[in-house]
């Protein structure tokens, strides 16, 4: 069970890599989001 | 519990070490922001080197992406398959703040049924502030928020929004009912923490929400061996958090029951003990490298 979660999570990563989510991630992690500090 | 804490400071320094960031009111902004942190710690510290998984989960979900966010699910489901919430207990800089002011000297609300079922309270919300809102205000309303980051996640009130509206004064001009709101969720929160050991962690957070359903397949973590396990109940009596077996959904993994089992069938994970790997592979190697 462990490792059919394991693959499941890796396999996951690496297309969510390949369709851009780790620069999607980027765009929104690198500028300061005004919903999290209160100011919508 | 010293090391625990030690390995608890270490990680939340770490990972949130642009310390320059608290005195110039600044995040950074380098590449290591798209990878995503275990714990909840707010991408908009100003120290945070890393992505909060739930708030990419949150912008995915509130149109960002428009599909599934392959990355932010498979990250959570890495944690939780590797780590379970051993992460709550050992990587969580907001779960380290929680214990910290538990440490001051009041008298402690103790747990009890009350508590064990508060904790069911985590799921309902978590998915329906995390999943379920910001979908639903996608489809049918003005456009998708993170709702659980904008109207309750108190890690980014006091990660975030304390230093930078402390640090920048246009922020701190924007500043308005929304700003007022969270922060008297977070003072609601640190009062109670004063009194009740992780309440956050305990009762509303989706991620221990989250990790804690893998708690039964994860690599590392406690594990309880039900052969030489009892059922004695002393592993319960002395948690601090609401399991009713050590290892359970709600176990952090601190270890603090490990010394209390008489039968001694409480021990944390080692998943390399019956692995084939790596003694049988490197004893290979060496052979043919000595036969070459």
């Amino acid at each position: 069970m462990r490792n059919l979660l394991l693959l499941v999570a890796v396999a996951c990563i690496g297309v969510g890599i390949y369709l851009g989510d780790v620069r999607l991630v980027m765009n929104k992690a690198v500028h300061i989001c005004l919903e999290c500090i209160g100011i919508g | 519990m010293a090391r625990r804490k030690f390995i608890q400071s270490a990680f939340a320094l770490l990972t949130n070490g642009h310390l320059a960031g608290f005195w110039q009111g600044r995040i950074y902004q380098g590449p290591l922001k798209s990878l995503c942190l275990p714990g909840l710690n707010c991408y908009s510290c100003p120290g945070a080197l890393g992505a909060c998984p739930l708030g990419a989960l949150q912008s995915a979900f509130s149109g960002l992406t428009g599909r599934i966010p392959f990355y932010a699910f498979g990250m959570l489901l890495l944690f939780g398959a590797l780590l379970g919430r051993l992460i709550c207990g050992f990587l969580c800089p907001f779960g380290l703040v929680q214990e910290l002011f538990y440490k001051i000297p009041v008298r402690k609300v103790k747990k009890g049924r009350w508590s064990q079922r508060l904790t069911y309270l985590k799921y309902p919300l978590g998915l329906f502030f995390v999943l379920v809102l910001p979908l639903g205000l996608l489809f049918f309303g003005s456009g998708g928020e993170p709702t659980f980051c904008k109207y309750i996640c108190p890690a980014g009130t006091f990660e975030a929004s304390l230093p930078l509206l402390g640090a920048n004064p246009y922020l701190r001009a924007a500043a308005g009912i929304l700003t007022a709101w969270k922060f008297f969720l977070l003072f609601l929160l640190t009062v109670a923490a004063l009194f009740v050991f992780r309440p956050f962690c305990r009762f509303f957070c989706p991620l221990g929400a989250w990790y804690g359903l893998f708690n039964g397949v994860s690599a590392f973590g406690i594990a309880v061996d039900k052969k030489t396990c009892t059922k004695c109940g002393r592993c319960a009596a002395v948690c601090q958090s609401d399991v009713r077996l050590a290892g359970d959904r709600e176990c952090i993994s601190c270890g603090e029951c490990v010394k209390s089992c008489p039968t001694r069938a409480i021990a944390y994970k080692n998943p390399f003990a019956s692995a084939p790997f790596p003694k049988k592979m490197i004893r290979a190697f060496c052979m043919k490298f000595n036969d070459f």
